[in-house]
């Protein structure tokens, strides 16, 4: 392999608070007016794109569906090192659920040139579902694998890598192409460097539209998901008990009380 | 992907039309004749353009959801242990297939299950789906995800449940794109809409700050991964009814493009979800050494110990310990915060254990507010002598 690998990163750009302010009637996330930052997840993504192509070279190309201001998330990408930014936008394209957004970002992804390996954040911080990367996947129909905590071998179309379950430390090998989602155990992303920045602010920023995917209208955005937010509400919140102070003999004499009440000593 | 649905008949003159407004270039001239290659995404550009009429496109199949019945969950299991979150899931089939009148369907995927299945009848389901196989001993994606997809694409079930396990969180979603149906991540509660007989899929988003309802109402199975430790499990039934029924593996069909090299148990004796007892740290113990305070307190009381976020970011323990939205829900008899503010992230991994116990320096935390019994005091100070006190009443 030695023109190396073609990887790329689908990023989300988020909101950068958690004080989400969300459409009652819609559903949906308002997204005007709150700091936009790239999901902290797929920070780790590229970076994990970035340091596999110093290993072997090639080229790592972003690419996010989202408004037209998606595109600072990809000037930061670039800022970090990805060669190429690709913004999907289109009016047709939003209000898309974890189905339409993986089906439309695997359509892209075919039409820019080839891929050996394509790298997700574990999930987003305002979606939040992990859905998205498996479900690409399976869009695009390559194999994936999730939670990568840990690439020990790559290189001639193979790869080994390591994953996180719930028991334990899985170790697999599979063949390129790949998709992997990846979370914060796997690296420590690197921050932009000035010469990143200023070759960010000029690179130019590949557009995609329906136009040039020409997907059915019914396969993307609000039509092309099967999914509908119809309510939304605040957590329920929990009585509280009692509320004690003392010396703290007489507050370790009350949780044994507690602990002997409940019976688990 | 399926079939083309794009078909060109005999009235074809091989005129060349279509091939060249194909934006996909799918569609080859051979023979004289037009022939669709599997590019093709079905755009209906080629419909538009051919002079005689030549090309048809199926429209896509409507689904008839009237053909759907009957409530599915997939049953979990490694090295054929039966996950207990397969039993909490059975439990909430049960009652929305009560609610919809309609049978209980459970399926297993693995090697030597039959026992697993069998416990899965014993607790009430009406059907369980067994497929059994040396081949499937591992978990793997592709071969897991093309049976799964199989198995609804022949029994048709409206609904079809899967633990929000790692598993269940890989699988579930290659399994709703392969069936073309929507899938929602991660609920903690679910029901039946009266009226449209919908399943009600609520679960935490953006943050935890919010709960968000989701229905499936065009596509079937609504699909939907499940926390564990949300649901009561299914308990034995006096005269099961059910049956397993043996499906037919025909594993030149599915994929199989990952390969299993070796699975590395994580060291830890007690795991947190499944603990009855559980003590946990946040970071108003102030430094790593403060788990050491709270494993002794843990391992007098033979508790788990957790985690909030924090502690696991500062490298101070690890991750499986951590409890909240975005580490491990659990539902413990007792869950004693020391130190821990209680954000609504941490909460809403554990505030449906059964008692809280909070210690915590500030009359203000947030915690106390679901706590059962809240303990103003320093933790460094109050668990030293709950633990005198502990091994005294002994
Ligand atoms: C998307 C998202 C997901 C998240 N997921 C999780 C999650 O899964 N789990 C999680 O825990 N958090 C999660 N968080 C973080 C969460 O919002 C809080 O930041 C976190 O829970 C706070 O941890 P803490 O209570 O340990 O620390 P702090 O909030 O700093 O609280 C420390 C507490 O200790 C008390 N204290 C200090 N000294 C003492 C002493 N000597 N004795 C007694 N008490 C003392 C203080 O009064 C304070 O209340 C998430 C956040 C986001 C945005
Ligand atoms: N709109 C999007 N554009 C590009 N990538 C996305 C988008 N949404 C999700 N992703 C990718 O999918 C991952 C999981 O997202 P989610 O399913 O929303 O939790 C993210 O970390 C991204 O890598």
């Amino acid at each position: 392999m030695s023109e190396g690998l073609n990887i790329v990163v689908p990023i989300k750009q988020v909101p950068e608070t958690t004080e989400v302010q969300f459409d009652e009637e819609t559903g949906r996330l308002i997204r005007e007016g709150v700091a936009a930052i790239i999901n902290p997840f797929d920070e780790y993504a590229i970076e994990e794109a970035l340091s596999i192509k110093e290993k072997l070279g090639g080229v790592v190309k972003a690419i996010t569906m989202g408004p037209p201001w998606a595109a600072d998330a990809l000037r930061d990408a670039i800022a970090m090192g990805a060669d190429e930014g690709w913004l999907a936008t289109d009016r047709a394209f939003a209000g898309a659920d974890t189905w339409a957004t993986s089906l439309t970002l695997a359509r892209c992804i075919e039409r820019m040139g080839g891929y050996d390996l394509v790298i997700c954040g574990l999930k987003t911080t305002d979606g939040d579902t992990g859905q998205t990367g498996p479900e690409m996947a399976e869009h695009l129909d390559i194999p994936h694998v999730c939670y990568v905590n840990e690439i020990t071998e790559i290189g001639d179309g193979r790869v080994v890598l390591k994953r996180n379950m719930d028991e334990g430390i899985e170790t697999l090998e599979a063949s390129l192409p790949l998709l992997i989602t990846v979370g914060k155990d796997i690296n420590q992303p690197r921050l932009a460097t000035l010469r990143g920045r200023l070759k960010a602010k000029k690179a130019e920023i590949k557009e995609i539209t329906n136009n040039d995917l020409k997907m059915n209208p019914k396969e993307i955005g609000l039509d092309g998901s099967f999914t509908r937010v119809v309510k939304l509400f605040e957590p329920e919140t929990h009585e509280a008990g009692e509320v004690v102070e003392g010396t703290p003999d007489e507050l370790a004499e009350a949780i044994l009380a507690k602990l002997q009440e409940c019976k688990v000593i | 992907m399926g079939e083309v649905p794009v078909k060109i008949t005999d009235a074809c003159t091989g005129c060349g039309v279509c091939v060249d407004v194909c934006p996909f270039g799918a569609i080859d001239t051979v023979n004289g004749k037009a022939v669709i290659n599997e590019a093709c995404r079905a755009c209906g550009q080629c419909v538009d353009v051919c002079p005689v009429g030549a090309i048809e496109m199926s429209e896509a199949e409507a689904v008839d959801l009237s053909d759907y019945r009957g409530v599915m969950m997939y049953a979990e299991q490694r090295g054929g242990r039966v996950h207990p979150v397969s039993y909490e899931l059975l439990g909430k089939a049960q009652e929305l297939a009560a609610a919809l009148s309609e049978p209980v369907y459970a399926v297993i995927v693995g090697s030597g299950v039959g026992a697993g299945a069998e416990e899965l009848v014993n607790r009430g389901a009406d059907k369980v789906f067994l497929y059994d196989d040396p081949a499937l001993a591992e978990f793997r994606d592709d071969p897991y995800t093309d049976l799964l997809a199989q198995c609804c694409r022949d029994e048709k079930p409206s609904i079809f449940l899967i633990g929000a396990t790692s598993l269940g969180r890989s699988l579930g979603p290659r399994v709703s794109a392969k069936l073309h149906t929507g899938l929602t991540a991660d609920c903690t509660y679910l029901d039946i809409d009266p009226e449209t007989r919908l399943l009600r899929q609520t679960r935490p988003a953006y943050g935890g700050n919010i709960m968000a309802t989701i229905v499936t109402p065009n596509s079937r199975p609504q699909m939907a991964t499940v926390r564990y430790k949300m649901f009561t499990e299914a308990a034995k039934v006096d005269n099961p009814k059910g049956s397993v029924v043996e499906k037919p593996i025909d594993l030149s069909n599915v994929r199989d493009r990952v390969k299993v090299l070796g699975f590395d148990e994580a060291k830890e004796q007690v795991s947190i979800s499944e603990a009855d007892l559980i003590v946990s740290g946040g970071l108003g113990m102030g430094d790593p050494e403060g788990f050491g305070l709270i494993g002794e307190l843990a391992e007098t009381l033979g508790a788990a110990v957790g985690a909030s976020r924090p502690t696991v970011d500062e490298g101070w323990i690890d991750y499986r310990h951590q409890v909240g939205l975005s580490g491990r829900t659990v539902r413990p008899q007792v869950y004693m915060a020391c130190g821990i503010s209680g954000a609504v992230q941490h909460q809403a991994g554990m505030k449906t254990s059964d008692v809280i116990i909070a210690v915590n320096k500030d009359p203000e935390a947030p915690i106390f507010k679901i706590s059962s019994l809240g303990v103003v005091g320093d933790l460094y100070e109050v668990i030293p002598r709950l633990i005198e006190k502990i091994k005294e009443h002994r």
